[in-house]
C-alpha cells in the first residue's frame, strides 16, 4: 500500500509502531477511567500478575507460545499479500490431528508419539487450510471470505465429532479421554525439577522452544531463500511476479499450507503441552489474537515474538487483574487487542503526517538525508 | 394437520431468526456496493444490540433504544469509513478490528455498569418492540390453512420485522431506479469514471457507510430489544458472518439477499427444532450439519461450482485521486 508520507527509516520502523500501539493503550486507559477504575493501578496489577513471580512468567510465556504460532501463521500469509482469517479454524482441526495420533497410535514407544502427534497437528492444520488455499489459487475465491466460512465449518465439524464420536461415554463434557503420557510435550517445571532446579508448576512446555525455532525458520525462509523471495514478490506485486516467472497460484498454495501447519503449533502447545486431551472450542479466539500479533510485529518473526510476549503478558496479567478488580473483566484484553489491530493495522498511517511535520520542525535545516529506502 | 401446524411454527421462527440477517445483509450490501468491504458486521451488530438495550433500560423506551443503537453503529461505521476512505487502510483489517473492539467493549462496559457478567437487566414489555396484530388476524383464524398462515406467519411480528421486509425492496428501488443508486453502484465498480463525471467518490462512499450503519444498527437493536429482552456479551453469535455469507450467496443483490437470509433463517429454525430428534434407523439428526450448511453453500458458490459470485469490481480497493 502506498504510504502517503515519507519518513526516515528509524522513524518508520521504530517510532510509528510505538506511537500506534501507544494510542491503543491510551484509549484502553480512557475506557478504564470511564468505568471508574485507575488505569495506573490496573497496569501495575497487570504487570505484577504477568511478571511479578516465576509462576506469572511461566504462564505469560505459555500464552506467548500460542500467540507466536498463530502470529507466524497470519504473518506468512501477509508476506504473500494474503489474509488468512482462518487460523482459528485451522488450529482447531489441527487439535483433531494431534488427538487422533495420541488416541490411536498409543503403541509408539516413548516420545516418538509426541513427535508423530506434532506432525499430525501440522498436517491437519495444513490440510484444512489447503481447501481455501486451493480455491483462492485456482478458482479465485476470496481467501478472507472462505476462511471466515471455514472457521464456522470447523466449529460445526469438530462439535459434531466431540459431542457424538470422540467423547468419552462416561464423561459429561464433550472432550476426549486423556492421552497416553508419551504424547505429552514435556512441561518445563518437570524437566527443571529433574535437574534439581525449583520452578513452580506452570503449563509452560517445550513448545515454547519449538515456537522460537519456528520463528527463526520463518525468518530464514522469508528473507534468505529463493522461495521466500518469491513469496515476498507475489505479496508486493503479483503482476510483476508473473513477469519474473513466478506462479502466484503456486505461492498462494504453498503459503496457505505453511500457514495452516503453523496454526497447528497452537494445538501442540495447548493440547499436547497442557490439556493432554481434546476439548470443545479449545482455541478460544487465540487464532484471532494472531492477527493482532502479526500486525503489531509487522509480519516479521522478531516483531512477532515480542508482540506475542506482550499479548502473553496481557492475557496472564489480565486474568490476575480481573481477579483483583472484577470491573475490569478479561474482555478488556479483547478490547485492547482490537484497538491494537485498529491502530497498528487499519490506521497505521494516521500519525505519519503529523510526525513528519514534527520531525521537519526539529530538523530546522534539512539534513541531506539520502533517498530513503523503503523496505 | 399436525405437520402443517409444525411447519407453520418452524416457518414463523425462521422468519424471526432471519430478521437480523436481512437487516445486516442489506447493510453490508450498501457498503460493499459502494466499494467498502465490511467484515465488521458482526461487531457492529453487537454494538447496536448493546447500545439499544442499554438505552432502552435507562429510558424505558424502545424507540430511545433504537435511536441509541443506530447512533452507535453509525459512529462505528464512520470509523470504518474514515479508515477505508481517507486513510486508505486495508478494509479487512479495519473490519476485524471493529469486531474485536465491539466484542470487548460491550462486555466490559455492560459488566462495569450492571455487573451480571455483562448482561443488561431484563427489559419490561413497555420498553420493547412487541408483536403487532394485523387487522382481522383473530377473525380469520377459523379459515383453514390461509387463516393460520395469516395469523401466525404474516401477522404478529414486531415493527422491525416489517421494516426489514420492506427495506429489501426499498434498497432494490433506490439502488436500481434512482440516480443516487446508479452512482453508488458505479462507485463500487469504477470509481475513476464517477470521479471523472465530477461526482465525489468520497461523499458517495461515506453516504453508503452511514446507510450501512443505520441498517446494521437496526439488526442489533432487533436482537436485544425485540427478540431477547436484554443484551448479553457475544449475543450476535456469528450472525454478522452469516449475513456476510448471505450477501455473497445472493451475489450482492437486494432481493436475492432477502431470499437467502430467509433460507438461512429457516435452516437455523430447523436445526433448533431437530435438536435431539431421532430418525428411525438413522439415529440422531446431526444438527451441526444443518448449522454448517449456510457456510458450505456459500463456499461452493464462491468456488464457482454453481454460478459465480463476483463482487463489485472496486470493492476493497481504496480510491486514489490522480495517479
Amino acid at each position: 500500500m502506498s504510504a502517503p508520507v515519507e519518513l526516515p527509516k528509524w522513524a518508520d520502523v521504530g517510532l510509528i509502531p510505538l506511537i500506534n500501539v501507544a494510542a491503543a493503550f491510551v484509549i484502553s486507559g480512557l475506557v478504564v477511567i470511564a468505568i471508574g477504575e485507575n488505569p495506573f493501578e490496573a497496569v501495575k496489577l497487570l504487570l505484577g500478575g504477568a511478571l511479578g513471580d516465576l509462576e506469572g512468567i511461566g504462564f505469560t510465556l505459555y500464552y506467548a507460545t500460542s500467540f507466536i504460532f498463530t502470529g507466524l501463521a497470519v504473518a506468512i500469509c501477509f508476506q504473500a499479500g494474503l489474509f488468512n482469517i482462518g487460523v482459528e479454524g485451522q488450529a482447531y482441526v489441527a487439535g483433531l490431528g494431534a488427538a487422533l495420533a495420541c488416541l490411536y497410535l498409543g503403541f509408539l514407544p516413548g516420545y516418538t508419539l509426541a513427535v508423530v502427534a506434532i506432525a499430525a497437528a501440522a498436517l491437519f492444520g495444513a490440510a484444512f487450510a489447503a481447501i481455501p488455499g486451493y480455491l483462492q489459487a485456482k478458482r479465485d475465491s476470496h481467501l478472507v471470505i472462505t476462511t471466515i466460512m471455514f472457521n464456522y465449518i470447523a466449529s460445526a465439524f469438530m462439535g459434531y465429532l466431540l459431542v457424538r464420536v470422540l467423547r468419552e461415554p462416561s464423561q459429561m463434557n464433550p472432550e476426549t479421554h486423556v492421552f497416553p503420557p508419551g504424547g505429552w510435550v514435556p512441561q518445563l517445571h518437570a524437566i527443571l525439577t529433574y535437574f534439581g532446579v525449583k520452578w513452580p508448576v506452570t503449563p509452560l512446555n517445550l513448545s515454547f522452544f519449538l515456537a522460537l525455532i519456528a520463528s527463526f525458520a520463518v525468518w530464514i525462509l522469508i528473507w534468505r531463500t529463493r522461495l521466500g523471495f518469491e513469496i515476498r514478490t507475489v505479496g508486493a506485486n503479483p503482476t510483476a511476479a508473473v513477469y519474473g516467472g513466478i506462479s502466484p497460484a503456486r505461492i498462494t498454495m504453498i503459503t496457505t499450507l505453511m500457514s495452516g501447519a503453523l496454526a497447528g503449533g497452537l494445538a501442540v502447545n495447548v493440547i499436547l503441552g497442557e490439556q493432554h486431551r481434546l476439548i470443545l472450542e479449545y482455541v478460544g479466539g487465540f487464532g484471532f489474537v494472531g492477527i493482532a500479533v502479526a500486525l503489531m510485529g509487522r509480519a516479521h518473526p522478531a516483531g512477532i515474538v515480542l508482540a506475542a510476549i506482550l499479548f502473553g503478558m496481557l492475557y496472564q496479567g489480565g486474568a490476575e487483574l480481573a481477579f483483583d478488580k472484577p470491573k475490569i473483566s478479561r474482555d478488556m484484553i479483547v478490547l485492547i487487542q482490537g484497538l491494537v489491530v485498529l491502530f497498528a493495522g487499519a490506521l497505521e498511517h494516521m500519525f505519519r503526517a503529523p510526525l513528519a511535520n514534527l520531525l521537519a520542525k526539529f530538523a530546522a535545516r534539512p539534513v541531506d538525508a539520502p533517498a530513503v529506502e523503503r523496505g | 394437520m399436525e405437520t402443517f401446524d409444525a411447519a407453520i411454527v418452524i416457518l414463523g421462527s425462521g422468519i424471526r431468526l432471519a430478521v437480523p440477517l436481512i437487516l445486516a445483509c442489506l447493510a453490508g450490501l450498501w457498503s460493499e456496493r459502494s466499494g467498502i468491504v465490511d467484515v465488521g458486521l458482526e461487531g457492529k451488530m453487537l454494538t447496536g444490540a448493546f447500545a439499544g438495550a442499554a438505552a432502552a433500560t435507562l429510558t424505558g423506551s424502545a424507540w430511545m433504544g433504537l435511536c441509541a443503537g443506530v447512533l452507535s453503529t453509525v459512529i462505528i461505521s464512520l470509523i470504518h469509513g474514515y479508515a477505508s476512505i481517507d486513510q486508505r487502510a486495508n478494509q479487512i483489517v479495519s473490519g476485524v478490528a471493529i469486531n474485536m473492539v465491539a466484542d470487548g467493549m460491550t462486555a466490559v462496559i455492560g459488566n462495569a455498569w450492571w455487573g451480571q457478567g455483562g448482561r443488561t437487566p431484563q427489559l419490561d414489555d413497555s420498553a420493547m418492540f412487541n408483536p403487532i396484530d394485523l387487522p382481522f388476524a383473530q377473525s380469520f383464524s377459523g379459515v383453514p390453512i390461509l387463516g393460520s398462515i395469516y395469523q401466525h406467519l404474516i401477522s404478529g411480528h414486531d415493527i422491525l420485522t416489517y421494516a426489514a421486509f420492506a427495506l429489501a425492496p426499498i434498497t432494490y428501488w433506490v439502488l436500481y431506479k434512482t440516480r443516487f443508486g446508479l452512482r453508488l453502484r458505479a462507485v463500487g465498480e469504477n470509481p475513476a469514471a464517477v470521479d471523472t463525471a465530477g461526482i465525489s467518490v468520497r461523499a458517495l462512499r461515506y453516504g453508503a457507510v452511514v446507510i450501512c450503519g443505520v441498517l446494521v444498527g437496526l439488526s442489533g437493536v432487533y436482537l436485544s430489544v425485540a427478540q431477547a429482552a436484554y443484551f448479553q456479551p457475544h449475543m450476535s453469535a456469528g450472525k454478522g458472518f452469516i449475513a456476510l455469507a448471505a450477501l455473497v450467496f445472493a451475489k450482492w443483490r437486494p432481493l436475492p439477499a432477502l431470499a437467502t437470509c430467509l433460507l438461512f433463517g429457516f435452516l437455523d429454525a430447523l436445526s433448533i427444532r431437530l435438536q435431539g430428534f431421532v430418525i428411525p434407523g438413522l439415529g440422531e439428526v446431526p444438527v451441526q450439519a444443518i448449522e454448517a450448511l449456510p457456510y458450505v453453500l456459500t463456499v461452493i458458490l464462491l468456488a464457482g461450482f454453481i454460478g459465480k459470485a463476483i463482487p463489485p469490481k472496486a470493492s476493497g480497493i481504496p480510491y486514489v485521486k490522480e495517479r
